[in-house]
């Protein structure tokens, strides 16, 4: 009996390892032919790469190529997330924390509206959301200001505040009806103003809360094509990765060599933070959406 | 914090503003004008006049086959989706539950594909099924697999549940793992030394206990199947076309590509739009119904 739960132990084991094979293969297609030519992958997508070298000439052409332009769209990635996600905490703790600590029809009403919002999916805001920001634009007299909306820095942040701000209000929300008053209405006692109070008391305790908006956030707005693709266009001077990966495959007919090095490159920074920050990143992604 | 009198102080207004503004701006002025934009004949260019055509963009989407296409070819998808990426994630669950040595690294690797777009997740498979695929069935001289799978309609739309499921298990599993986790260990012992075996222990006594976690993945699957757009675009584009109701159309174009090929391939900006609408109409019914069996879970409990 002994024996055979032993041996029932080992082929459960021989099968996880061929499962995580199995699942990891994508990821190692990808890096065997980002290292190989053209040609030898037209030849045979299986063969291994022969020269050590050619990846190092792939990454060269792609961060050459001037549709990618891999800097500066990882730099404008960066810009957006970092930004957008970094206002999104300010402001839906900001609201939250009212709406949470004000008792009333309206404060009540204020957040059905944000949750009720979680329903509308993108596509049917995102026609006349570039219609609008283009009217914007033009009355307002920013359309030749380097603070226009479209092709642009402002209004991509401003639009991941507004689709951002519902499921972010939801989890602040909830998080906070779960901190006790006692320590704000001591800070009120001894003098601190209500801004003050939000800042230097509660806001450090909202942590926990912050480090999963600031993933499911973070990861959503970094992945993202559609947005980028409606407020940025293809092939304007600002773009991001994920469309700078999109437009590099539209543009060629299908040079598998470059392509797979472009999504490995795309790939690339948010392994890496995941490997570092595995714990919380499952944690935070998973209760995000088990809440929302 | 509370008032009695003048209930809202300035500071409530102020910290509410930043958020309330942006989200008007950004999702309700945009919404009711996209509402009303799909009763005109908006084109967005500027300069024409926007006119009411009252139902007509709507009786023309009716009787648009390649709408009524992917909103059954998207259902088709859903129903797949959703048991096969939540079987391959229960199993997964209960494979990074177990005394396996690895788990902890199984567990990082299946949740990991969750991470990546699925833009690039798209072009990575679409090697993967039209050079890998073909050159290892060519290879082992099998005609089936010599010939992408992409190319057939059938196979295309199992070819896109296989690449959502690869990104999506490892993200359902967690929601299984917390319930596994939570489930009392004490109950599944007892079974143990009381001679029930290992089936018999998941089938009467895990899964009953993990029965809400079901719940909350099954809609999750649901309302992203009916989302589906980046790997539906980057992996097949909605191709290969094929026939249906005497039709020449794109076989595997779901509602959200769909939407977005009227709007931008085709012009038919204000028809998108009612499109849109009667998107926005199914996924709100969709979480009505769970809406609804959450409080009945509620009152079970």
């Amino acid at each position: 009996m002994k024996n055979f739960f032993k041996r029932n132990n080992i082929i459960a084991e021989l099968f996880a390892i061929g499962l995580f094979l199995l699942y990891m293969l994508p990821f190692l297609m990808v890096i065997i032919n980002a290292s190989k030519p053209v040609l030898d992958i037209i030849m045979d997508p299986l063969s291994l790469p022969e020269s050590p070298t050619q990846f190092i000439t792939n990454v060269q052409a792609v961060m050459d190529s001037p549709v990618v332009r891999y800097a500066s769209s990882f730099l404008s990635s960066t810009i957006i997330t970092v930004i957008s996600v970094t206002l999104l905490v300010i402001i839906s703790s900001m609201a939250a924390w009212v709406l949470v600590r004000t008792k009333s029809g309206l404060s009540t009403a204020i957040f059905m509206l944000f949750v009720a919002a979680m329903v509308i999916p993108f596509q049917v805001v995102m026609f006349p959301l570039i219609s609008w920001f283009h009217r914007i634009e033009s009355v307002t007299g920013l359309l030749n200001t380097p603070f226009r909306l479209l092709q642009n820095y402002p209004g991509i942040i401003f639009a991941y505040m507004g689709f951002g701000s519902s499921l972010s209000i939801f989890l602040y929300h909830g998080f906070i009806k779960s901190v006790p008053l006692e320590l704000e209405e001591a800070a009120n006692i001894d003098g601190c103003t209500k801004a003050g109070t939000f800042f230097r008391i509660v806001f450090p305790i909202l942590k926990p809360i912050t480090v999963t908006v600031i993933i499911l956030n973070g990861i959503w707005i970094w992945n993202d094509y559609l947005l980028p693709f409606i407020v940025l266009g293809a092939g304007n001077d600002v773009q991001t990765l994920p469309l700078a990966v999109a437009n590099f495959v539209g543009s060629f007919v299908r040079r598998w060599d470059l392509i797979l090095t472009s999504t490995l490159m795309a790939m690339l920074p948010i392994v890496i933070v995941f490997l570092f920050l595995q714990k919380h990143i499952i944690k935070g992604m998973v209760e995000g959406s088990v809440k929302g | 914090m509370k008032h009695k009198s003048g209930k809202h102080s300035p500071i409530f207004y102020a910290f509410l503003f930043p958020a309330l503004f942006s989200f008007a701006f950004v999702i309700v002025i945009p919404f009711f004008l996209g509402i009303y934009y799909s009763f005109t004949d908006w084109t967005a260019m500027t300069g024409t006049n926007v006119n009411w055509v009252g139902f007509a963009n709507y009786t023309a989407v009716f009787n648009d086959v390649t709408f009524l296409h992917s909103f059954l070819v998207t259902v088709a998808f859903a129903v797949i989706n959703i048991v096969v990426v939540n079987v391959v994630a229960f199993g997964f669950a209960l494979l990074v539950t177990s005394k396996l040595k690895l788990k902890n690294m199984y567990r990082a690797a299946f949740f990991m594909p969750n991470l990546i777009g699925g833009i690039i997740l798209g072009y990575i498979w679409q090697f993967i099924f039209n050079n890998a695929i073909t050159a290892f069935g060519a290879s082992i001289g099998s005609e089936f697999l010599a010939t992408s799978l992409l190319a057939n309609r059938f196979w295309a739309l199992l070819a896109i549940v296989v690449v959502v499921t690869w990104q999506n298990a490892g993200y359902i599993m967690m929601i299984y793992v917390a319930a596994i986790q939570s489930a009392p260990a004490a109950l599944l012992e007892a079974a143990h030394i009381d001679g029930a075996n290992y089936w018999q222990r998941l089938r009467h006594i895990l899964v009953p206990l993990v029965a809400p976690a079901f719940t909350v993945s099954l809609f999750l699957t649901l309302v992203r199947s009916f989302q589906q757009f980046d790997v539906n675009m980057a992996l097949t584009a909605g191709g290969p076309s094929g026939m249906f109701m005497d039709r020449a159309l794109p076989t595997t174009e779901f509602l959200a590509l769909n939407i977005f090929n009227t709007a931008f391939a085709f012009r038919e900006l204000a028809q998108g739009q009612a499109k849109s609408v009667i998107f926005f109409i199914t996924l709100t019914v969709i979480a009505l119904v769970q809406v609804y069996f959450n409080k009945r879970k509620e009152i079970e409990m």
